[in-house]
């Protein structure tokens, strides 16, 4: 690919006519995972958050902790052999923590970004294609809720109605869908003017179809970008919440649980209960935004490197 | 212009109704009538209807949501039954610090993140730029409150330079003067807007760089400095305008931690002592009031950029 403009190779006249000399078809996608691949950030990014993955899920398989009982004496004790980060203010393994607590941060990071994905790609698929009053109707409803501070609904929706894992994605999830809607919308208004969206419908392609098989395939680089931004997001709003008291309950807890717990200590430097568990946060939430900065340079045609 | 300008309006009264329905609604799910919180649990059935009637909290939900919003209009944004003072009042006390912290950081934000972006554009994939987007990133992945409690280690606790707390006092000017308590709270919240801001301004001057009028700039022969004094700059901060409007949501929620954490009086911790007594009604007000100044912002950064770039004449 070349940046100056689209001019014709010069004949070469003694391969031309063998005409079996064609490379390798190359789709759209797999010249964005080359794309993506060559982008060494965006591959660092994918190793952590890989890594922090099986961290939570695999690794309390491995590393055998009691995370339920308290044994006051071993209080706040200094990373050790036998607590490899150290223990916090109820004598349970730091380490062993961080692998709960990660469950549930990715958990919710991954089931919000989920249900955003879903509902704004469908909202703005269906608000694309009708047009007219119903889209702007759709529309003025997505700016509403875009004005609203999100962080301020959902803490009191979480005060009311009190935190879990489910509860706590539905409400992430129902408030940022908005974004990826808006996205999608504008997609699907570029999409249906195509000529094989004309083809479809002409073929008898009733609406659900159209959306499912043709509209939303081809909007679907816009989606898998914005999951990524949506799992960072929802990772540090769950910090949030369990910084200001508001978050999962014991003995369900995440990692912005255990560091906002960890910095009651920061005058006695108990490090180990705050640095740990800052860094988790801090690492997949790049790893998810690096990721996202590069599928959006690998998937966008437009932002392409050329 | 006028009909762009008439017609950016009208919406944007149609997304405030939009978001005075959401608000009630919210507030009508979560806190249907306070009458038994404030006639006692003894109470008996008829008194608490005549309360309800009394109050406006009787009635459809149309009845109900007609009140709420005469009310907004006339000024009252409801009664906090806890602090036994109207919310408007409450309001009043505490605007003007939390604006004075939003405005000084904000300000302070962009006086760092315009230059740094176009700096990282120009130089770019240089060790200045790959040092100071590893920063930028690191900031925008960190949770606000972890910055503070570093920065309040370090420079507090450890250096006694600076305070830990905010500054108590209910006096603007006082909180202005004692800018030993509030360099913490504004530089650190400038920071994590820095980190966000830099990378926009970052792309933008990417974007203008690219247009053939710096290369003709440079063709001609004029300086490096002035090709990005008046040729760069004046195209490439225009998106900001955008981006400050579109970042007041994000601006109130990073007000909420910072007031938490330094124990600033304003309306961000109004928020929070509101959310531990469950104060519903000056939890939904805050809510109205940012949404609205959210759309009213968006507004005026609209205005303010068809002023700004005479290529945007809208009919």
């Amino acid at each position: 690919m070349s940046g100056t403009a689209p001019s014709l190779p010069p004949l070469d006249i003694t391969r031309a006519p063998a005409g079996g000399d064609v490379g390798p078809v190359q789709s759209g996608w797999r010249l964005g995972l080359r794309e993506f691949a060559r982008n060494r950030l965006a591959v660092i990014g994918l190793g952590i958050l890989a890594f922090f993955v099986l961290f939570s899920f695999v690794g309390p398989l491995i590393y055998h902790q009691n995370l339920v009982s308290s044994d006051l004496v071993l209080a706040n004790s200094a990373p050790s052999g036998a607590h490899l980060l150290g223990t916090d203010d109820q004598g349970i393994d730091v380490l062993g923590e961080l692998m709960k607590g990660g469950q549930a941060s990715l958990e919710i990071g991954f089931l919000s970004a989920i249900i955003a994905i879903v509902v704004g790609a469908l909202y703005g698929a269906v608000s694309g294609l009708a047009g007219g009053i119903v889209d702007s109707v759709l529309m003025r409803v997505v700016d509403v809720l875009l004005s609203i501070p999100f962080l301020f609904v959902v803490l009191i929706v979480a005060v009311r109605y009190g935190a879990s894992v489910l509860s706590l994605s539905l409400i992430l999830g129902v408030f940022t869908w908005l974004v990826p809607a808006r996205l999608v919308r504008g997609e699907v208004l570029s999409l249906k003017t195509r000529d094989f969206v004309s083809a479809a419908r002409t073929a008898g392609a009733g609406r659900w179809r159209l959306i499912n098989r043709h509209l939303l395939p081809n909007a679907f680089s816009v989606i898998i970008v914005n999951v990524t931004f949506n799992i960072a997001d929802a990772i540090l709003a769950v910090a949030y919440l369990g910084f200001l008291g508001f978050g999962l309950h014991f003995p369900n807890y995440d990692w912005g649980d255990l560091l906002s717990n960890g910095t009651e200590y920061l005058l006695d430097g108990y490090w180990w209960l705050i640095y740990p568990a800052g860094i988790c946060i801090v690492a997949t939430v790049m790893a998810c935004n690096l990721i996202g900065d590069a599928l959006r340079d690998a998937l966008d045609v437009r932002v392409r490197r050329r | 212009m006028t009909g762009y300008l008439l017609r950016r309006c009208g919406t944007s009264i149609v997304v405030i109704i939009g978001i005075s329905i959401f608000t009630y609604l919210l507030l009508h799910a979560v806190y249907p009538s306070p009458a038994r919180a404030v006639l006692g649990s003894k109470t008996s059935l008829l008194a608490i209807a005549q309360w309800n009637r009394e109050h406006g909290f009787s009635g459809s939900v149309l009845d109900q949501y007609w009140h709420y919003t005469d009310g907004v209009l006339h000024g009252n944004l409801g009664y906090s039954f806890k602090l036994n003072q109207s919310v408007a009042a409450l309001f009043n006390e505490r605007w003007a610090r939390s604006a004075y912290l939003s405005g000084a950081s904000l300000l302070l934000s962009l006086i760092i993140a315009i230059p740094l972006g176009i700096y990282q554009a120009v130089r770019r994939n240089s060790v200045g730029d790959n040092v100071t987007t590893s920063l930028a990133f690191t900031a925008y992945a960190m949770p606000d409150f972890l910055l503070y409690l570093i920065a309040i280690q370090v420079f507090a606790l450890s250096l006694h330079a600076l305070g830990y707390e905010a500054s108590q006092s209910t006096n603007l000017l006082t909180v202005m003067g004692d800018w030993k308590d509030m360099t913490l709270p504004i530089v650190c919240l400038a920071l994590l807007i820095v980190a966000g801001y830099s990378r926009y301004m970052r792309s933008a001057a990417m974007d203008t760089l690219a247009q053939d009028y710096i290369k003709a700039a440079r063709a001609k022969g004029l300086p490096e400095r002035l090709v990005l004094y008046r040729h760069l700059v004046r195209n490439a901060i225009l998106p900001m305008i955008t981006l400050i409007g579109l970042s007041i949501p994000a601006l109130l929620a990073g007000n909420l931690i910072a007031e938490t954490v330094f124990n600033f009086q304003g309306l961000g911790l109004l928020f929070y002592n509101s959310l531990q007594n469950e104060d519903y009604p000056v939890l939904l007000a805050y809510t109205l009031v940012g949404a609205v100044l959210t759309v009213v912002g968006n507004l005026i950064a609209d205005i303010a950029l068809t002023i700004a770039d005479p290529r945007i004449r809208l009919a």
